[in-house]
C-alpha cells in the first residue's frame, strides 16, 4: 500500500503571498495621464496648394501668441484670464452682432434644430512663445467651450456637461463644437 | 439522566484564518494586473504645465510619449541644456519621429492603428518653436491624435 503523503503545511502561504501584495503594493503606480487631446489637422497634399477655406471673417476669433508670451485676442491685447469670458461671448453671441459668428441653424438628431455657430477659434503662436504659456491659453479656450456646454445642459437637461450619458454628450458636442485651428507655423511678431 | 455542560468557561472560538490566503490572493492579483512598470528612463527633465480642464487619456496601451525637456543634469555635460525631445530610451532628432511613429503603429492591432493616440510630455519651459516642428512631423506622418499632457491644478478664479 502506497504510503500517504504527508499533508503540506499551508500556514506560511499567506505570508507568501502578503510578500508579494506588498510588492505590488509599493510598485503600483496608478497615476493616470491627463491633459488637454487635440486632433490635428492632415498635411496638405504637398503638389496640391492647400486652398484655404473660406471662413467669413465674423465667424473667425484669433488668439496670437507672441514670443514674449503678451496674447491678443482679435486686436485687443489680453490677459489670460480675460480669454475665457471672451471667447464664450464670442461664440455665443447672444446678441446677434453682426460681427460675431453667425449661426447655421442644424438639425441635430435627438434634439432637433439648433443654431449651431459657425465661430471658430484660431490659435497662433511664435516659435518663441513658452509652452507653458501656450497650454494656458489652450487650457482657457476649452473651458470657454466647456462652459457653453455646461450652460446648455443645464438648460436643456438638468444637469451638467460631464454628468450626462453618451448619447446625451454626443448632442451638446454637436450643438457645441469645439472648434480650434491651429494655423500653420508662422512667426507672429510682438507689436512693437 | 440530565447531562450537564461545564457552563462559564467557555473560551471563544479562534476566528479561521483559512480563507485569509485567499483575500490576500485576491488583493494580490488586483495589484499585479492594475500594476505597470516604468519602461523607459527619464532623459530629461519634465515639469508638466498646469490646466484645468484635462481629460483623461483612456487607452493608455494605444499611446505612445514624446519627451521634451532640459537633458537630466548628469548628461547636461555631454548633450547641454538646450531643450532635446526622447523617443523611447534616447534623445532622438525630429527627423527619426517618423520611424518612431511608424514602429509604433506597427506595434498595435489592426483595429486600433486609427486610435493611436501621441502624448506629449513636454516641460513647461520648453519654446514652441520644438512643439510646433513636432506636431508637423507628426501630421506628416498622419498622427493625429495627440495629448499635451498636463497636471491637473485648481482653477484660478
Amino acid at each position: 500500500m502506497a504510503r500517504k503523503t504527508p499533508d503540506i503545511n499551508a500556514s506560511s502561504q499567506a505570508d507568501i503571498a502578503f510578500l508579494l501584495l506588498v510588492f505590488f503594493l509599493i510598485t503600483t503606480t496608478m497615476d493616470v495621464d491627463k491633459g488637454i487631446p487635440r486632433k490635428l489637422p492632415p498635411m496638405p497634399e504637398d503638389q496640391q496648394q492647400q486652398e484655404d477655406i473660406k471662413i467669413n471673417r465674423r465667424n473667425i476669433v484669433v488668439v496670437k501668441i507672441n514670443s514674449q508670451d503678451r496674447i491678443m485676442v482679435g486686436s485687443t491685447p489680453v490677459d489670460v484670464s480675460q480669454i475665457k469670458d471672451m471667447i464664450v461671448e464670442f461664440l455665443t453671441n447672444p446678441n446677434d452682432d453682426p460681427t460675431k459668428p453667425e449661426k447655421e441653424v442644424k438639425n441635430i438628431q435627438g434634439l432637433g434644430s439648433y443654431p449651431v455657430s459657425k465661430g471658430v477659434v484660431s490659435l497662433q503662436n511664435d516659435k518663441g512663445t513658452l509652452y507653458n504659456t501656450y497650454i494656458q491659453v489652450q487650457n482657457e479656450i476649452v473651458r470657454a467651450i466647456n462652459e457653453i456646454r455646461d450652460q446648455f445642459s443645464t438648460q436643456r437637461y438638468g444637469k451638467k456637461y460631464a454628468q450626462l450619458d453618451d448619447a446625451q454628450q454626443k448632442i451638446v458636442k454637436e450643438a457645441i463644437p469645439q472648434n480650434i485651428s491651429e494655423a500653420e507655423p508662422k512667426d507672429v511678431k510682438g507689436k512693437k | 439522566m440530565g447531562r450537564f455542560r461545564k457552563s462559564g468557561k467557555k473560551a471563544a472560538p479562534a476566528i479561521s484564518t483559512a480563507s485569509l490566503p485567499d483575500i490576500v490572493f485576491m488583493l494580490l492579483f488586483f495589484f499585479m494586473i492594475s500594476t505597470s512598470f516604468r519602461q523607459t528612463d527619464k532623459l530629461v527633465q519634465v515639469k508638466l504645465p498646469g490646466a484645468t480642464e484635462n481629460v483623461k487619456l483612456e487607452r493608455k496601451d494605444l499611446t505612445s510619449y514624446i519627451y521634451v525637456g532640459s537633458p537630466i543634469p548628469s548628461k547636461q555635460a555631454q548633450y547641454g541644456t538646450d531643450s532635446r525631445i526622447q523617443l523611447n530610451d534616447s534623445y532622438k532628432t525630429i527627423n527619426e519621429i517618423r520611424d518612431f511613429v511608424a514602429a509604433e503603429r506597427e506595434s498595435l492591432q489592426e483595429g486600433d492603428k486609427e486610435q493611436m493616440t501621441i502624448a506629449i510630455k513636454a516641460d513647461e519651459n520648453v519654446r514652441m518653436g520644438i512643439i510646433t516642428d513636432i506636431k508637423q512631423e507628426l501630421r506628416r506622418c498622419s498622427a493625429l491624435k495627440i495629448m499635451y499632457v498636463a497636471r491637473q491644478r485648481e482653477a484660478a478664479n
